[in-house]
């Protein structure tokens, strides 16, 4: 009798478990962990007013983001940088056909100490010396000879991350080239944990992560040869803030487009893409990357 | 079964053969089965892998290289720079875990009166049953800023805390595996002891203890093993910088932690950033397997010197 | 030594023993303090945070409103599914080795050996198992299931090993007035083993589901660690507790650490729960021979 109870009861709760969850309607959304709390957040506002549709968010990096899109695991791939031509190549053989969308933009922020007080503006060529493969820097002194004898400590992304790839290719000269004796995390909150942590950190990532985390990082200006700019939303969208300006992506696949639930989903980002931004710190996309999108997203789904 | 007439001669049937009892068997042996099957789903995921890997990287470029770098563009894959962190944290761990292990396992089994010992056993059971990660929270946000409290200035995530607190993690197996072998020394040898006047510290350090030797070596070697696997203390605590230093103030990666946060970015099936995570995984089963065997080896000779 | 009544003076003071004492002491004192300690700062840090919020809210980018009810269930249905799972199979497995079993073959006892190596294995390496077989292998992909299977291969050295000691404990007197009745060996088992052992492998059971349900390490494997907002299905995407305490740590932000603490409370309690059930079917039930 008891026994019977007991099972009855496992059964009921485990019949809970199956169907019924999410009502049936899922968006798969993985890739870069940059763009990553702009879609969840998205997500979140989404699932206010049309409560039946979940969408998960995974952060594997935008590289491993791409992979799995490809593979046809997910229905969009978020992405701090742009679509890679072997990344096409391997989307192509698989018969993946996808839009890509401009959703933001980012400042790419390069985040010191609160209690660094020397390193306030740092040219290129000194973020060169510091993150070039084999680079033999190993405190702030051997950046600049007015700085103090703090030992470096290096904080920033992994080798799968689109944030890597944007500051390598921008700043070293080569996507992918870096020095490997930094502690690399794909999840930039680790980064921000770093460097708030040790006087002579530096590190590097998303504006939204140096915007969410003013009291425990400072992020340092960057010289292109024009003179020190600060990272900004203002100087992302009018272009001064060079060269670590880039547009954040969500890539869609045109199959997936075909539910409703994924267009909306899209269409709402879009047009809700200020407040959005707003919200989650990042960098509102401007008016023309809007129209571009929304115009891509139109034919994309017409398909 | 039939009634027999009590004037028939009784004889002696064979009894029908049973055939639930065949299957009762059989089943009950496949089940058993399963356990087999995991070992060697084990060893074919990883071995798989791992080949693939020793064909492109050579096992001396893998086993004494210094650098480890397997994501980069240029990838290095000297994985003794793992090894260093793992051994490294581990050796810290030990210094906490077996002293007090010991202490308490000799505490329980000669000095404490029963009802010390019957608060203290359950204490003990609640701190092995506490999650990993409860301890790697632990250890980031409370020991570590505590460390630099003190004075001793260590990095964010760095050796230290991640190997102190994880020793302590370790205490509960090294005193509840010791105090077992304790427990299993005949009282005969106690008495002979307090009879020839020894004091209890004696009975305990120069009888009970050598005496149990085996049992207690075999819970250094398991909390060694234990020391080696664990992964959320040092992913939290610890960090993930691949050097070679003896300096417990920073950041080291161990085994467990590489294979940890390289199967969160989702590494794709093939590529030979996927295949170290099984090169290294096979290492740390190697490892750990041997370890237990030793340790498994030595508690059956406690057992038997004594049953 | 003289045979003489020699005067019984009072004993030298043993300072080495007392010493000895007090370092033994400072040994058991170091583990009771770090476990008070932690849990006092656990408590110190989530206490305030455990609100209904946390307990049946999903999880969000605001640490004012998020909650932790996907992983909660996924950890309440995790454990169920592995305790469905492991106590048939541990069970046949440990009445296998103890009732049928001729423990002089050598496949039996390798069988013995295989299960106390199993016990050994640390959990990560069952993560890469299941990532290998289990989520990519036969295609199962990220899902609770998955998680379900791995947490059991996990859990049953430890569940076979408990039942056989509970098996064990069972006198022969009992199994042998069976047979003297006239009882096949499958009805020994069946109706006289077995129910005497179920107390003990009640016990050995729930706690080694309790350890289970703390496992980080397979599940960040196999993928758990994402953003996830909905009630969790056997089939679908998850997020367990111990991974959703595991997200929140690594937020750098100190409500998220509070949080951390607070689902860590959760967790706990959790665990307190089943070892306290464990522990009374065992001074309830437990026969005394």
């Amino acid at each position: 009798m008891r026994t019977a109870l007991v099972i009855g009861l496992l059964a009921a709760v485990l019949a809970s478990g199956c169907g019924g969850g999410g009502g049936g309607q899922t968006i798969l959304a993985d890739g870069s962990s940059t763009v990553g709390p702009f879609t969840t957040r998205a997500a979140e506002s989404f699932k206010q007013e049309n409560s039946g549709v979940d969408v998960t968010v995974g952060i594997s990096g935008t590289g491993g983001g791409f992979e799995r899109f490809c593979a046809g695991e997910t229905d969009l791939s978020n992405a701090s940088r742009p679509i890679e031509e072997d990344e096409q190549q391997l989307c192509a053989d698989a018969g993946v056909e996808y839009v890509e969308l401009p959703v933001a933009n980012d400042a790419l922020t390069v985040v010191v100490n609160p209690a660094n007080d020397w390193a306030t503006c740092l040219t290129v060529e000194q973020l060169r010396s510091i993150w070039e493969p084999r680079s033999t820097v190993k405190s702030w002194r051997d950046v600049d000879a007015s700085f103090p004898n703090e030992p470096l400590r290096l904080y920033g992304p992994g080798t799968d991350s689109g944030t890597f790839d944007y500051f390598t290719g921008e700043i070293v000269g080569e996507e992918g080239e870096s020095r490997t004796d930094y502690q690399a995390s794909e999840d930039d909150n680790v980064i921000v944990e770093g460097v708030s942590g040790d006087n002579g950190a530096l590190g590097y990532f998303g504006f939204s992560y140096y915007e969410g985390n003013q009291d425990r990082v400072k992020a340092v200006e960057v010289d292109d040869g024009s003179g020190c700019i600060a990272p900004s939303a203002q100087a992302a969208q009018d272009g001064t803030y060079t060269p670590l300006s880039r547009p954040l992506f969500v890539y869609a696949k045109t199959s997936s487009l075909q539910r409703s639930e994924v267009a909306e989903f899209l269409r709402y980002m879009l047009d809700n893409g200020a407040e959005i931004a707003e919200q989650a710190q990042f960098v509102p996309a401007t008016s023309e990357q809007l129209t571009d999108a929304n115009a891509r997203l139109d034919a994309a789904i017409g398909q | 079964m039939a009634v027999h007439d009590s004037a028939a001669p009784l004889t002696l049937r064979a009894p029908r053969r049973r055939y639930s009892e065949d299957i009762v068997r059989i089943v009950l042996l496949m089940a058993a089965f399963v356990s087999v099957v995991t070992t060697f789903a084990i060893i074919i995921s990883l071995l798989r892998p791992a080949i693939e890997f020793f064909t492109e990287i050579s096992p001396w470029e893998f086993f004494a290289g210094t650098t480890w770098t397997p994501l980069f563009l240029e990838g290095e894959f000297g994985v003794v720079p793992l090894l260093v962190g793992t051994l490294v944290i581990t050796f810290w761990a030990c210094l906490v875990a077996i002293p007090c292990g010991l202490g308490t396992a000799i505490f329980l089994s000669e000095y404490a009166n029963p009802r010390v010992r019957a608060v203290l056993k359950p204490v003990l059971e609640v701190l092995a049953g506490i999650p990993t990660i409860v301890y790697g929270y632990f250890a980031l946000t409370f020991f570590t800023p505590f460390l630099r409290d003190i004075g001793v200035q260590v990095e964010i995530f760095n050796v230290l805390a991640a190997g102190l607190v994880m020793g302590v993690m370790l205490i509960p197996l090294v005193a509840s595996l010791s105090e077992d072998a304790m427990f299993a020394v005949p009282n005969e040898l106690r008495d002979g002891g307090y009879a020839l006047g020894a004091t209890r510290r004696q009975v305990a350090t120069r009888i009970v203890v050598p005496a149990a030797t085996s049992g207690i070596v075999a819970s250094f070697v398991l909390a060694i093993s234990r020391g080696i696997g664990e992964t959320m203390i040092v992913l939290i605590a610890a960090g993930q910088l691949a050097q070679i230093s003896a300096d417990p103030r920073v950041s080291l990666e161990t085994m467990t932690a590489f294979i940890g946060a390289t199967a969160q970015g989702d590494v794709p099936t093939g590529s030979i950033e996927y295949k170290t995570i099984f090169a290294v995984g096979l290492a740390l089963f190697v490892i750990t397997l041997a370890m237990n065997i030793v340790s498994i080896r030595l508690v059956r000779r406690f057992r038997e010197v004594y049953e | 030594m003289s045979t003489a009544a020699a005067p019984i003076g009072r004993p030298r003071r043993d300072v080495r023993g007392g010493l000895f004492y007090l370092l033994l002491l400072f040994s058991v004192g170091l583990a009771l303090l770090t476990l008070a300690v932690l849990v006092g700062d656990v408590i110190l840090d989530g206490g305030s945070w455990v609100t209904k919020t946390l307990l049946l809210d999903p999880p969000s980018v605001d640490p004012e409103i998020a909650g932790a009810r996907p992983a909660i269930l996924a950890t309440i249905y995790l454990g169920l599914l592995v305790l469905l799972l492991t106590v048939p199979l541990g069970v046949a497995t440990a009445l296998y080795l103890e009732e049928y079993a001729d423990k002089e073959r050598w496949y039996n006892r390798f069988l013995e050996v295989n299960i106390q190596n199993l016990a050994g294995v640390p959990s990560i390496v069952y993560g890469i198992l299941g990532l290998a077989f289990i989520v990519r292998g036969i295609g199962l992909g990220r899902v609770l299931l998955a998680g379900a299977i791995i947490l059991t291969l996990l859990t049953l050295p430890t569940v076979i090993i408990a039942s056989r000691e509970a098996i064990r404990a069972v006198p022969d007197s009992i199994r042998q007035g069976a047979y003297a009745l006239g009882a096949t060996h499958w009805q020994v088992v069946r109706r006289q083993v077995l129910p005497a052992a179920i107390p003990g492998i009640a016990t050995g059971s729930i706690l080694a589901l309790s350890r289970a349900i703390g496992e980080t390490a397979p599940l960040l494997m196999i993928g758990a660690l994402t953003y996830v907002s909905f009630d969790p299905t056997i089939l679908g995407a998850f997020t367990a507790l111990p991974v959703q305490i595991y997200n929140w740590i690594r937020q750098p932000q100190d409500e998220f650490k509070l949080l951390a603490a607070a689902a860590i409370i959760v967790l706990l309690v959790i665990m307190l729960l089943l070892n306290s059930v464990a522990i009374i079917i065992r001074n309830r039930y437990q026969k005394r021979w």
